[in-house]
């Protein structure tokens, strides 16, 4: 498909700005079929993505030794641009791939995380124990799941840390509005 | 009924989490794409892109070297070499309207929040297949149309109007406020 010519582009040009309009180049990879031929791709790929399920709670702990590693380190060199960015992008990674690995209670805790790394005013005068908290959430909902009564003990433990986390940021960004905004804002990117 | 011939497509997969990196490849082959290579970093997209000329670009926001936003910027040069046209789908774990935006005026054309689904993503690459948005060249921006709506209640200035920038002249609500008394 890639290999194909370029389309050509009409442009209409206005007062400060082109509107720039080419025949669609991916329209030979629409098909039209029968409604009997129509197979479910999304049930298909569901399918696969369960295949590899077996694999997720080793990746999980994978993830969430990651974390720890970057805590770690942060415990030994303190916040430096090198080891807060690897905190951030541990507990980032957590945050987006937990609830598909079926540990959405550790992917609330990372993302409660996140929060404190990108909108605290100075991460050297946020209490330690806070994102201690954090890490050991994540590593007992990790460790503790095939434990039948951890479902809902993960669920409120990482409810519990969110709450304390917005009330510290909240505070500390008392002064300025733009990181206010941000932390009391609802998500607003669709997941379908 | 339409469907799309997924090994007609080439996919470039870019994120640095070699586990998000399994989990698309298995949902694109499992739809079934034959081509799909895979980076773990901006810069090396950037390389690939100009040497596979993927159809569709699918990347992560977070990323050493360079990130998901500084990787769509780069494609999006509208005299590169380059396609600078690709769809591009931001896959990322943000999904703070800011970081929406942001995506958005980097030429992003489709911003899918984590976590993944087969669903979401399918119907991302169903909307840059079937409804492709013409691009837009500003003196700040080129990428895909950021008008996905249209709004009869707008008011402010036109500049979808040829020649000279035009303004809707609209009573304002003060306006309007006094006249209904």
């Amino acid at each position: 498909m890639a290999q194909e010519k370029p389309a050509a582009v009409t442009i209409a040009s206005f007062a400060d700005h082109h509107v720039i309009t080419q025949p669609n180049p991916l329209r030979n990879v629409l098909r039209r079929v029968a409604e009997r031929d129509l197979d479910d791709p999304v049930a298909r790929a569901e399918k696969a993505l369960a295949g590899l399920s077996g694999e997720f709670k080793n990746w999980m702990a994978i993830e969430a030794d990651r974390l720890s590693d970057a805590h770690a380190s942060i415990l030994r060199d303190g916040f430096t641009s090198v080891t807060r960015a690897e905190l951030f992008r541990a507990a980032h990674d957590i945050k987006g791939d937990a609830a598909t690995f079926g540990f959405p209670s550790a992917g609330a805790a990372a993302e409660s995380l996140c929060r404190i790394i990108e909108h605290a005013p100075d991460l050297d005068e946020v209490p330690s124990d806070l994102i201690a908290h954090h890490i050991n959430a994540v590593q007992a909902i990790v460790r503790e799941r095939t434990r039948l009564d951890t479902a809902a003990t993960a669920g409120e433990l990482s409810k519990q840390l969110r709450g304390i986390a917005d009330a510290f940021l909240a505070l500390a960004n008392r002064d300025r509005p733009e990181h206010l905004e941000a932390v009391l804002a609802p998500s607003l990117a669709p997941t379908e | 009924m339409f469907r799309i011939d997924f090994n007609k497509l080439r996919f470039l997969v870019c994120d640095d989490n070699p586990h998000m990196r399994r989990i698309l490849r298995t949902l694109l082959h499992s739809f079934g794409a034959r081509e799909v290579y895979e980076s773990e970093d901006g810069a090396t997209a950037l390389e690939m892109y100009t040497h596979y000329v993927p159809d569709i670009v699918i990347t992560d926001w977070s990323m050493p070297i360079f990130d998901g936003i500084e990787l769509a910027q780069m494609i999006r040069q509208p005299d590169s070499k380059g396609n600078p046209f690709a769809p591009i789908i931001m896959l990322t774990g943000h999904s703070e309207k800011r970081r929406v935006t942001v995506a958005r005026d980097a030429g992003v054309t489709e911003f899918l929040a984590k976590p993944i689904s087969a669903k979401g993503l399918y119907q991302r690459i169903l909307n840059v297949v079937a409804n492709p948005r013409p691009f837009i060249k500003t003196k700040t921006y080129f990428g895909p149309d950021r008008r996905r709506n249209t709004s009869n209640a707008y008011i402010g200035p036109e500049r979808r109007v040829g020649g000279e920038v035009e303004v809707l002249q609209q009573p304002s609500l003060l306006d309007k406020a006094r006249t209904s008394v």
